[in-house]
């Protein structure tokens, strides 16, 4: 009689409306997600003597390797553009994506010790992870900006565009869809894990079918429209033609980009969503 | 009183052995059979009780089978069994670590678990940062942590230590800051699993104190795991029993507690001639029964208040034979503790048929293991029948198993495990100098 008047505050059962997303709880834990990324940052650089520095070393040597590599030794094109901002350009914006998609493709594998043995809205953790990528994203965006006052000081022929205006979008886009795949693997890898091979050669492979190391100009016309594809290939040309001047923009590309990342996100978030309720029996 | 959780039919089932091809064929068909035709899930119905003993011929076993049971608001209530009973899933299932297979949980109130201490600590960070990370996993505001910040720092006693890297922390120390940030979370149920096992003494008991102190004094709901009986019966008014995944009892702790150290847990605690396995044979002398019993009987769960009695039937052959029953007690791993038989300067009584030429016939020898003697663990007994000369003997080794159980009567003062492999009551007297 008594008990037909509580109000359960929460209520556990097997299965649970795919649908659901506790968009109120998220927020509640939104200071664990924030104690996630600077986590991430303080435990990032903790005993090194180079420091923070670590964030720019990276993207620096990447590009050197690679104006060495592609830009002097196969002599490809870049648009005119100066190698080094050329490449650097698209490794920086290149590498938040990919960062974002590796590392959370492996949430439930890297953290099943805490998630077995404590509750907290799991999205937090996959969050977590896109908004530590973003900081880092963020000051390597700073080196970005001072290479490009570099060459622009010696005179190098490139100009930021309006483009520049779609610069929060095209951020989003990048990580959001390394999210929302990132969601999808690391689902599918809690039971059998084979996929978790694909994603680190995939990636590799993934970056030479876009257009990072090479301008969607220079692509012969017949893979061109592959290599258009890929949803990355526009966010990458959009970027380099925001900040350089140089790329391919058009409305439609950034549509079925964005379009494709929705989709790829709704249905990550679904999938996490049911794997999260049981994964701690079968990882 | 209202109930704060309420638990219908709870099951959860597991799944045994590696997942591979195999298992992703019975997934596919698991799937097909409920998803597209509809029916019940095949593998529910051959699921099998959860036995651990016991080999299995199923792929599925049931860690959790339908339990029943509603906790009422502000109640400490400990949940005992064996190891594999379903204590942990229960807890995991309550905590929303995993989810239910079938059945359901409603709850009433803020749910804090503590299936671990320190969970989520990272050693790189500063004893501090700790609080507020480990606070937060464990679903504190950040608020919420400034607020009671000294008071864990406090707590814990690390406050030195409080800006250095935790991995520079000693065990001690490490255990201390988790369990004091654990012991500070507002909510209105606490679910806590074998923590206590951690940490010196003195903080087990400070950890008890405050465990006890939330339940009685702050009103909270405590759901209790732990395989020490005393603390149990230190924090908890109520108790449930689990057994092979199913509530074997429920009710107040000291019914509940009693009944699971008679519970005989551990294989049998009567041997039969026939099922008596001998690692060597005497002609003249062989085992009929050899078994354990205590103060309700043949049993081989014991309480640390109750006297051991180890009996030995045997039938001697021919007439004149003397025969000396001797017995050896071992530890669960093997070590011998102690080799005990009836001669009388080794003897507390006088055994009238020691050393006696014995006619044909059966004859039965009892020792008596005192009460306040043997530790809270399992012991092993291995048997002989050693005629005058000890060339030729019968011997059973290891024939029993029997375990010894707290019941808090020598845990008034101290909480903490407690080593050694007897734990006999001495003779103890201070004096001033």
């Amino acid at each position: 009689m008594e008990e037909s008047k509580v109000e359960w505050d929460l209520v556990i059962e097997p299965t649970q409306s795919l649908f659901v997303l506790n968009f109120r709880e998220l927020w509640r834990y939104r200071d664990l997600l924030a104690m996630f990324v600077k986590r991430d940052f303080v435990s990032f650089y903790k005993q090194t003597i180079l420091g923070p520095a670590w964030f720019f070393i990276q993207p620096i040597f990447t590009t050197l390797v690679f104006v060495f590599v592609f830009g002097n030794l196969a002599h490809m094109s870049t648009d005119g553009l100066p190698q080094f901002l050329f490449y650097l350009t698209g490794i920086t914006a290149w590498n938040y994506f990919s960062d974002c998609i590796t590392k959370t493709s492996n949430v439930f594998a890297a953290n099943a010790g805490i998630f077995g043995k404590v509750y907290f809205p799991r999205l937090i953790m996959p969050l977590s992870i896109i908004v530590s990528n973003l900081v880092r994203f963020g000051v390597q965006m700073l080196l970005l900006l001072f290479t490009m006052l570099y060459f622009g000081l010696k005179g190098a022929d490139f100009h930021i565009t309006w483009a520049l205006g779609l610069f929060p979008l095209l951020v989003s886009i990048m990580a959001l869809l390394g999210l929302g795949l990132g969601l999808i693997i690391t689902s599918l890898t809690t039971k059998y894990k084979d996929l978790t091979f694909l994603i680190a050669f995939g990636m590799q492979l993934l970056m030479y079918a876009t257009t990072v190391i090479y301008p969607l100009s220079s692509a012969p016309e017949r893979y061109k429209d592959i290599i258009a594809l890929n949803p990355m290939t526009s966010i990458i040309e959009a970027f380099r033609f925001a900040f350089l001047g140089k790329g391919e923009l058009t409305l439609w590309s950034i549509c079925y980009s964005t379009f494709l990342t929705l989709i790829c996100l709704i249905i990550g978030v679904l999938v996490f969503n049911r794997t999260e309720r049981n994964f701690v029996d079968t990882i | 009183m209202s109930s704060a959780i309420q638990v219908e039919n709870l099951s959860k089932i597991y799944q045994l052995g590696q997942f591979g091809t195999k298992t992703l064929s019975k997934d596919v068909e698991r799937w097909w059979v409920t998803k597209v035709m509809g029916k019940e899930d095949p593998f529910l119905k051959i699921g099998e009780v959860n036995t651990r003993d016991s080999k299995s011929s199923q792929d599925w076993v049931y860690s959790l089978k339908d339990i029943n049971f509603e906790i009422e608001q502000g109640d400490a209530v400990g949940i005992i069994g064996r190891n594999g009973a379903g204590k942990s899933t229960l807890l995991k299932i309550l905590s929303r670590v995993t989810s239910p297979t079938t059945g359901r949980v409603n709850i009433k109130g803020r749910v804090a678990s503590l299936l671990e201490v320190g969970t989520g600590f990272h050693p790189e960070l500063t004893g501090r940062e700790n609080i507020y990370l480990n606070g937060a996993i464990l679903g504190m505001r950040k608020k919420e942590i400034d607020r009671t910040f000294d008071a864990i720092v406090d707590f814990s006693g690390v406050e030195r230590y409080i800006d250095t890297p935790v991995k520079r922390y000693s065990s001690g120390m490490y255990v201390r800051l988790a369990f004091a940030v654990a012991a500070h979370l507002e909510s209105e149920i606490l679910i806590v699993d074998e923590v206590l096992a951690v940490g010196d003494a003195d903080f087990q008991k400070k950890c008890l104190g405050k465990m006890g102190a939330i339940s009685k004094g702050e009103g909270r709901t405590v759901l209790f795991v732990s395989h020490s009986m005393a603390s149990i019966i230190a924090l908890c008014r109520k108790s449930i029993l689990l057994q092979n995944g199913s509530i074997a009892a429920l009710g107040e702790t000291g019914t509940i507690v009693n009944r699971y150290i008679n519970l005989s847990g551990i294989g049998k605690s009567e041997y039969m001639e026939h099922e008596i396995i001998l690692n060597q044979a005497y002609e003249w002398a062989k085992f009929k029964t050899i078994r354990t019993s205590g103060n309700s009987g043949i049993t081989n769960s014991f309480s640390i208040n109750e006297e051991i009695k180890i009996e030995i039937e045997y039938e001697v052959l021919r007439d004149n034979e003397i025969i000396h029953p001797s017995i050896h007690l071992l530890d669960n791993l093997g070590t011998t503790i102690l080799a005990t038989f009836n001669g009388t300067s080794a003897n507390l009584n006088k055994d009238p048929f020691f050393s006696m030429p014995l006619s044909k016939g059966n004859y039965k020898s009892i020792c008596s293991i005192p009460a306040f003697f043997l530790n809270d663990a399992n012991y092993k007994v291995s048997c002989f029948l050693v005629p005058e000369n000890a060339s030729k003997m019968a011997i059973a080794k290891e024939i029993l198993l029997f375990s010894v159980s707290e019941t808090g009567e020598m845990r008034q003062e101290f909480h903490g495990g407690w080593v050694g492999l007897i734990r006999p009551r001495m003779a103890w007297m201070t004096s001033k100098l």
